[in-house]
């Protein structure tokens, strides 16, 4: 059987390269490992950012008469500057998709269920957070247009764009996503290197071999599929090793994150198996691709 | 004009033909071959005799597409060699079977296995190739040797397997680059004897050769080189065509 016998060939070229096979499921390894955490804090990003645009985007505080905001003098809030601010938020539709009123009882109470784990809740009392409007936008990109239009209002306190806060968040997921793509795309370089290299090697190994396939006729497709096939293992057990570190990661690494900011929408191991065939079929176009390439150059028929 | 073959009053075919072949090699300054022109038809047996250096090889390597001529045609069953896409390359060597000097088995493979390797490469069935392989090992005079390592044979035997190899997917043409060149006399011309026997199994076969016991022994038509020239060309000839001329 045709099949049987390739089968046969790659066994033997794999144990016989088996030090240099293992380099190639490391080094493929650690650059899928790099690509995909790279991967997997976009996705984080973008979680954060659904959960968000689903939420409020644009918090309206209202003034208290202890209230330190410098717009308010230290006046509370009045019934008319409430309607006032209630009305025109009303004309702003349909950038403004629904307005929330909490007060501040309710405020206190949402605080506190959200920072139950946290010492921050016995140290708030009531009124410390002031009532307010929540704001939802149809386009959160705009929160600009609502963010001025009440900074300075009557009875305002503070216009708190939730977002300005998240973007400083963002920024440093965005730093990790484009430190690990830069390590991946060095590290993908260092892959297609030591692929070339094994393949060379492997071919100047068995060069016997490829001579006598030449000499008989054998098709230059059955010349290189062993070589080809034994790349493309190698690269397959890497993806699958840093699948398993990345799940391992995600599985250990997220409730950790998870104590830290209780109130975000984290990422889960679901979103690994989602980039795993991306990163298997990358590496496998990248293995396929490099040894194709240096079969063509180094074993000429 | 060409020499009458042995196949004269058959229909002759034409194995190989080569058409004014020049062969310049890269970095060479002097001709491997110049303006060869010969024919060899189906079934002939022919020694391609010459010192070192006189193109016999290159001659052998042209066949093969493992060189491209310079200038003039190739053509191997009427087929033109230089012309020939690569990817269709294989199926022209497929029809011919090539034996060298120094074997060239595979060292970890057994005799059974080299012979099968030749087989198993183009593809064939399992089936086929037990049944075909033990014939032809019985035909070159190893049975009982199959599952030998080629250190734990003699020479002789391993060019045995070596032509075996070449055989076993019936070519129409053999070529041998010197494959007596490792071995003592005696050998030698146990090998030709089999190459001879394969010959009239209808394969045409071209060897090169310096060894002129063989040649002399053989009788068969003789090409002669010299720098690249084809100064003799005779049926029946010797090595040093002293008595045929």
């Amino acid at each position: 059987m045709r099949l049987q016998f390739m089968l046969s060939e790659i066994w033997i070229g794999l144990r016989r390269n088996a030090s240099i096979a293992i380099s190639v499921v490391l080094v493929t390894m650690v650059s899928m490992y790099l690509l995909g955490l790279g991967i997997l804090a976009q996705r984080q990003v973008d979680t954060f950012k659904g959960y968000w645009y689903d939420r409020v985007q644009v918090t309206i505080f209202l003034c208290t008469a202890d209230s330190g905001e410098p717009d308010c003098g230290k006046k509370a809030v009045t019934e008319e500057q409430k309607q006032a601010i209630r009305s025109q938020l009303q004309q702003m539709k349909p950038l403004v998709k629904q307005v929330y009123y909490e007060s501040e009882q309710e405020a206190y109470d949402r605080f506190q269920e959200q920072f139950r784990n946290s010492p921050l809740a016995g140290n708030i009392r009531v009124g410390d957070i002031p009532q307010n409007f929540r704001v939802q936008l149809s386009d959160p990109t705009k929160y600009d247009v609502v963010v001025s239009s009440f900074e300075g209002a009557p009875g305002v306190g503070r216009v708190q764009d939730q977002q300005k806060t998240l973007d400083k968040l963002f920024k440093v997921m965005n730093v990790i996503t484009i430190a690990s793509f830069a390590l991946a795309a060095l590290m993908v370089l260092c892959a297609v290197l030591l692929m070339a290299t094994t393949i060379r090697q492997a071919a100047f190994s068995r060069r016997r071999e490829t001579g006598i396939m030449k000499l008989v006729g054998a098709s230059n497709f059955t010349i290189r599929f062993p070589f080809v096939m034994e790349t493309v293992l190698a690269a397959v057990a890497g993806v699958g090793l840093s699948v398993v570190f990345l799940w391992a990661t995600v599985r250990w690494g997220i409730p950790y994150v998870a104590k830290v900011f209780p109130d975000l929408a984290l990422i889960g191991v679901s979103d690994v198996w989602v980039i795993t065939p991306w990163l298997a079929g990358l590496i496998v176009v990248v293995a396929m691709g490099t040894s194709w390439v240096t079969l063509w150059r180094y074993l000429r028929v | 004009m060409p020499p009458k073959s042995p196949s004269a009053l058959r229909l002759p075919v034409r194995m190989i033909r080569f058409e004014n072949v020049s062969k310049v090699y890269p970095r060479s300054t002097k001709p491997a071959l110049t303006g060869v022109s010969l024919e060899v038809e189906l079934g002939e047996f022919v020694f391609v005799v010459g010192s070192s250096g006189s193109g016999k090889s290159t001659l052998l390597r042209l066949v093969l597409k493992e060189e491209q001529a310079t200038t003039g045609t190739v053509l191997v069953a009427g087929q033109e060699v230089g012309g020939l896409p690569q990817r269709k390359v294989p199926r022209l060597r497929r029809e011919i079977g090539t034996v060298f000097q120094d074997f060239r088995l595979l060292p970890n493979k057994t005799v059974y296995q080299n012979v099968a390797f030749a087989l198993q490469v183009l593809g064939r069935s399992r089936h086929a190739i037990r049944q075909v392989v033990p014939e032809t090992l019985e035909m070159v005079g190893l049975h009982g040797k199959e599952k030998r390592l080629p250190h734990e044979l003699s020479g002789g035997e391993q060019q045995r397997v070596a032509i075996a190899r070449a055989f076993v997917n019936k070519p129409a043409i053999l070529l041998a680059d010197e494959p007596t060149g490792n071995l003592d006399p005696t050998t030698s011309l146990d090998i030709v004897r089999l190459l001879d026997r394969i010959n009239r199994t209808g394969t045409t076969i071209v060897m090169a050769t310096h060894d002129d016991d063989i040649v002399n022994q053989l009788r068969k038509r003789v090409i002669e080189l010299a720098d690249g020239h084809v100064i003799r060309d005779e049926n029946k000839g010797v090595y040093g065509g002293g008595t045929a001329r």
